[in-house]
């Protein structure tokens, strides 16, 4: 990309901006807009909303929103996981049923891969997809499946083919979330937080054309919306970006996020919240004790110390350079971070550490964070999970024998319960 | 602060550790263990007047070539990954930074350049038998004498002490205390009344010595009384290259378990495709990489001189401290039976870990250290 063309694209955008963009206008209109110009989704192809731009113009393009205020595309929730996917391997009518939709924030999306029985082993699903009258069948149970509740489809993984291995049989479905065959139920966590659902499917319809790509690609389609899942990040910057402005566009956005976001808040705390130990040390009289300034100083090396592996990957791929391995521990480096918060709080709570709501520490924030920290290291793949993926891709070290890859799925050991 | 090293830096990574490879592989490094002097004389002078490692942070106009704490944390990375035995640690790290930061003009026109071209080899002599790395923990009396000074006491742990030929060593005004009438002084390796003692070290890549001062007489090196401060500040810096050589150990390390459980065949397969190898593997990786990052920081913090390098080196010490010898207990784990043997290099780093991970004070010293000057 030259300079040239950036400055080009940073006047163009600027210029549609100043006449286009006015916050007094409906959200679901200026995003309409937003599609039929291509500004919206500058990476995008020109045949499906975008202007077929390279990311680093797509960068600028977004700092021009930025700096005018101008609100862009609905990208939270997992809306931009299905876009990604339908763009890549949705059929025509897909695109054109689905996308601008998308882009508006006029449709919510959800994603039905986890099932009771498959949490790491995603392809072990057993949801089940029949052909019967023309119609495929749908018949099973998702898990851990946010915003379903007021989601209007479904990006889901089911198995159409049982007499295959495991990763062959399986198909991609985008469901309609608003029919009978499809409930609804929240699932509430051990911190009292329900951010997900359950999902009982039970003779639920999708039309053939609705399936995505061919019979058993599902496991290959279900890798690029996992692909795209770090994507997320993006709806929670805009959040912590959100303006308390007046106008109608503004106001409609914020209603829009918070329902979005509501399933995340609890996320600092599962983190362990190392940026409130050394102020609670001090506000409990603890600051000076020999035993909690060790667990303190582990805690902050620790913290610190991931932090600064993050920005030497960062920096070494700003460079171009081949990441090292401190690129591929972040997550694992998360989890050892949030369980050492948990202990120091507990340590530093003494006592109180039993109590939570308005009679604990902070009015239930230490509480919360004291039964939040085991989320981090199984949400998004387990800290086992994660292990096995240090060793065999960076590594280099063998996977152990598997007994579910060489054989029809129907003889593969399962789980009791469904 | 950044974490990135440029492309000369990474050049000179690579050409060291090939001569690293070629000079001191590990039969070098257990020949040179059993000797008393603990190095290899020509290596010492190819090191010096052949790559400069010398003289890397020395500035120019003291016979040194100038650059910065990251480029001599590239070169202690690299010696401590092959367990280079030479007086480095005790001339270059510990006595010349230590003469700069306390030297006078004079003094360090003077006494530097012989030790950037590696002509002369010193040492640091400030700790003693109660093993304190603090300033306070000084006895050690300098009593004015002739125009000079005379030292009486002992120092002990002083590392290469034996054979340097020139001693910096910290002593104070009789009856003062705590941080108060320190000052540095330098004398000859072979001065009248100093009895040197080379003492049994676990570590014996590591030469520790005991030094008796009887009436020695010494010169006074920089201001009287004002030795606490650029103790302290040689201590940090010295600390931050101490993590940078030990995160080299350790990933050594790291890599040779690795490697060895590639080819180890038990129950009909390498012990490297088992669950409780590879998350070991990968658990290990975490620590050094972790360890890695603060030690680079820490490096980068003594260039920018900014205040924030007392923390940063504790937090880098400490760091590197649990993981340097964490990883060299899984290493002998994962060796099994032979990872217990003298014949296997293992236990080589292993007793490095160990060294380092008490030298210039442990990880729990450390952190106490970091939260008396952590900064919000």
């Amino acid at each position: 990309m030259s300079e040239d063309t950036e400055a080009l694209v940073r006047a163009d955008v600027r210029a549609w901006l100043e006449a286009n963009w006015d916050p007094n206008q409906g959200l679901v209109e200026w995003r309409n807009k937003l599609a039929d110009s291509g500004w919206g989704m500058p990476t995008w192809p020109t045949e499906w909303f975008g202007k077929g731009m390279s990311s680093g113009l797509g960068t600028a393009v977004e700092e021009e929103f930025q700096n005018i205020g101008a609100i862009g595309v609905a990208r939270a929730g997992i809306r931009m996981l299905a876009a990604a996917t339908l763009l890549e391997h949705g059929s025509q009518m897909h695109k054109q049923k689905f996308l601008r939709r998308i882009l508006t924030g006029e449709d919510t999306w959800c994603q039905l891969f986890s099932e009771p029985g498959s949490g790491s082993d995603l392809a072990g699903a057993i949801t089940r997809a029949d052909l019967k009258d023309g119609k495929w069948i749908i018949n099973g149970q998702k898990v851990w499946t946010t915003s379903a509740h007021h989601a209007q489809f479904g990006l889901l993984l089911a198995r159409t083919d049982w007499d295959v291995p495991k990763h062959k049989g399986l198909t991609y479905f985008v469901l309609d979330m608003e029919q009978p065959g499809v409930e609804v139920q929240p699932l509430r966590q051990m911190n009292g937080h329900a951010s997900f659902n359950q999902v009982f499917i039970t003779d639920a319809e999708i039309a053939p054309e609705f399936m995505v790509e061919g019979l058993g690609d599902g496991w290959k389609i279900a890798t690029t919306t996992l692909m795209h899942e770090r994507r997320g990040a993006d709806g929670l910057r805009r959040w912590a970006m959100g303006t308390d402005r007046p106008e109608r566009a503004y106001v409609e956005e914020r209603t829009e996020l918070a329902t979005a976001m509501a399933p995340y808040k609890w996320y600092p705390q599962r983190m362990g919240r190392v940026d409130l130990v050394i102020e609670r040390a001090k506000a409990t009289d603890k600051f000076d004790d020999p035993t909690v300034r060790q667990e303190i100083a582990k805690l902050l090396i620790l913290a610190k110390s991931a932090e600064w592996t993050a920005r030497r990957a960062r920096e070494a791929q700003a460079q171009g350079r081949n990441q090292g391995p401190e690129g591929s521990i972040g997550k694992l480096a998360a989890s050892h971070v949030a369980r050492l918060g948990n202990h120091v709080h507990t340590l530093i709570s003494g006592a109180d550490a039993m109590l939570t709501g308005t009679d604990s520490p902070m009015d239930g924030v230490i509480a919360e964070i004291l039964v939040s920290t085991p989320a981090i290291s199984i949400a998004g793949g387990t800290d086992e999970i994660q292990r096995n993926i240090i060793s065999e891709r960076v590594l280099g070290m063998p996977k152990e024998p598997r007994n579910d890859t060489d054989r029809p799925f129907r003889d593969v050991p399962r789980n009791m319960i469904r | 602060m950044s974490f990135s090293f440029t492309d000369e830096q990474a050049e000179f990574r690579s050409v060291l550790r090939r001569f690293l490879a070629e000079k001191s592989p590990t039969t070098e490094v257990r020949r040179l263990m059993e000797t008393e002097t603990g190095y290899d004389q020509e290596v010492w002078r190819q090191l010096s007047q052949g790559l400069g490692l010398t003289a890397i942070h020395i500035p120019e106009e003291y016979g040194g070539q100038g650059f910065g704490f990251v480029e001599l944390a590239i070169a202690l990375e690299e010696m401590g990954r092959a367990l280079l035995c030479a007086p480095y640690f005790s001339s270059i790290v510990l006595a010349a930074t230590a003469i700069m930061n306390a030297g006078d003009e004079a003094q360090k026109r003077d006494l530097l350049p012989a030790i950037a071209a590696g002509d002369s080899r010193a040492a640091l002599a400030f700790t003693e038998d109660n093993g304190r790395w603090d300033a306070a923990g000084v006895a050690m009396t300098a009593t004015p004498m002739d125009g000079g000074y005379q030292l009486d006491g002992a120092k002990s742990f002083v590392l290469d002490g034996h054979t340097a030929d020139l001693l910096v060593v910290l002593a104070r005004q009789p009856g003062s205390t705590g941080e108060d009438g320190l000052s540095f002084f330098t004398v000859p390796g072979k001065a009248e009344g100093l009895t040197r003692r080379l003492l049994q070290s676990t570590d014996s890549t590591r030469k520790l010595a005991h030094l008796e001062f009887q009436g020695v007489p010494a010169t006074l090196l920089g201001d009287a009384g004002g030795a606490a401060a650029p103790l302290s500040r040689t201590l940090d810096q010295a600390a931050a290259c101490l993590a940078n050589e030990m995160v080299g150990g350790a990933e050594l390390l790291r890599e040779q378990a690795l490697d060895y459980a590639m080819l180890r065949m038990q129950f009909g397969r390498t012990i490297a495709s088992f669950q409780t190898l590879k998350h070991k593997a990968a658990d290990m990786l975490i620590d050094v990489e972790l360890a890695k990052s603060a030690a680079y920081y820490a490096a980068a913090a003594a260039d920018a001189d900014d205040g924030d390098l007392p923390a940063m080196a504790s937090l880098a010490k400490a760091g590197a401290g649990e993981a340097y010898m964490q990883t060299a207990i899984h290493a002998i784990q994962i060796h099994g039976g032979i990872g217990f043997t003298w014949d296997n290099n293992t236990h080589l780093w292993f007793k490095r870990a160990k060294s380092s991970e008490v030298f210039l004070g442990d990880p729990s010293y450390h952190r106490e250290l970091m939260m008396q000057r952590w900064q919000d």
